[in-house]
């Protein structure tokens, strides 16, 4: 049955897109972040999907989703002047993180959405796949 | 005498069949909406479902489904020639790709990406009703043979 397919198909778009949740989460609670791990101001990250073909060989039926890449956004962060801050610079400004925090709700929501058109195909398909176990015996 | 009640039910089965793989595609274009570079794809469902059941030959042998997929066997235009042992065989429905077709979306997108939500979303809905309609018809029919093979007496 090709139906059992799409939990796996769903479930791998549905961790995908907690993932991109996760990462829009750290983001935001990062927006006014002066210093990062590294030292460095915390630069904003965003999860790359890629295609992972699910069915055996290579069959395109059941195509999921899997998070290729983390990227950072290597943009310059937000440069502010205030000397007395402790992280300030030699001309007195304070570089804080190049969170865009309009984006980042922007792709909460799409992320969100998109999460929950997943769980709704899988109760569709949970659904169906019951009536069908009960095919004959009504 | 029996062939006549699976013929019927053959058919049915065979939409089933294809009804369960529509409905896989669909699920992995709503699961890809957000991939860049991702094609939507999708089948003609009427198309699939004639070569499927002239296939098969509705109507003339009876053979389940799943028995089609038997080492050597090549023809028909849903299956794959498998010319050797270690050929895998396309479970029941599946589609080569050549025979999925690219839904392209209302309006385009910035990453390529060619998933048109709403209409996956509604195909999806249709899909699933149609699927149960199937699933109906076949209750229907089972239950029909079950009534006809009742003794008269038994209620």
């Amino acid at each position: 049955m090709s139906m059992f397919q799409i939990f796996s198909v769903s479930g791998s778009a549905v961790s995908a897109q907690s993932q991109r949740l996760n990462v829009v989460a750290s983001n935001l609670a990062n927006a006014d972040t002066v210093a990062g791990p590294d030292g460095q101001a915390y630069k904003a990250r965003q999860v790359v999907f890629q295609t992972a073909l699910m069915g055996a060989g290579n069959d395109i039926g059941s195509a999921g989703v899997k998070v290729s890449t983390i990227s950072e956004d290597q943009t310059p962060g937000r440069r502010v002047l205030d000397p007395k801050h402790p992280k300030a610079d030699a001309e007195g400004y304070v570089t804080y993180s190049n969170v865009n925090t309009v984006e980042e709700m922007v792709n909460m929501i799409s992320a969100s959405r998109s999460y929950q058109n997943n769980i709704e195909v899988m109760s569709t398909a949970k659904s169906l796949l019951l009536k069908t176990l009960q095919m004959g015996q009504s | 005498m029996l062939n006549r009640l699976t013929d019927a039910l053959n058919f049915q089965t065979q939409a089933l069949a294809l009804r369960s793989e529509r409905q896989r595609l669909l699920a992995s274009n709503i699961a890809n909406a957000d991939t860049p570079g991702y094609q939507a794809r999708d089948m003609d469902f009427a198309r699939a479902l004639r070569e499927a059941t002239s296939a098969s030959g509705v109507g003339g042998n009876s053979a389940s489904p799943g028995a089609a997929g038997t080492a050597g066997a090549s023809a028909g235009p849903n299956n794959l020639a498998r010319t050797q042992a270690g050929h895998l065989a396309l479970s029941m429905g599946a589609r080569r790709e050549s025979e999925l077709l690219f839904s392209t979306a209302a309006q385009t997108n910035m990453d390529s990406n060619s998933v048109d939500m709403d209409r996956e979303r509604a195909s999806f809905a249709d899909n699933s009703v149609k699927y149960e309609a199937t699933l109906r018809f076949i209750n229907g029919s089972v239950r029909t043979a079950l009534d006809a093979m009742k003794s008269h007496n038994a209620g």
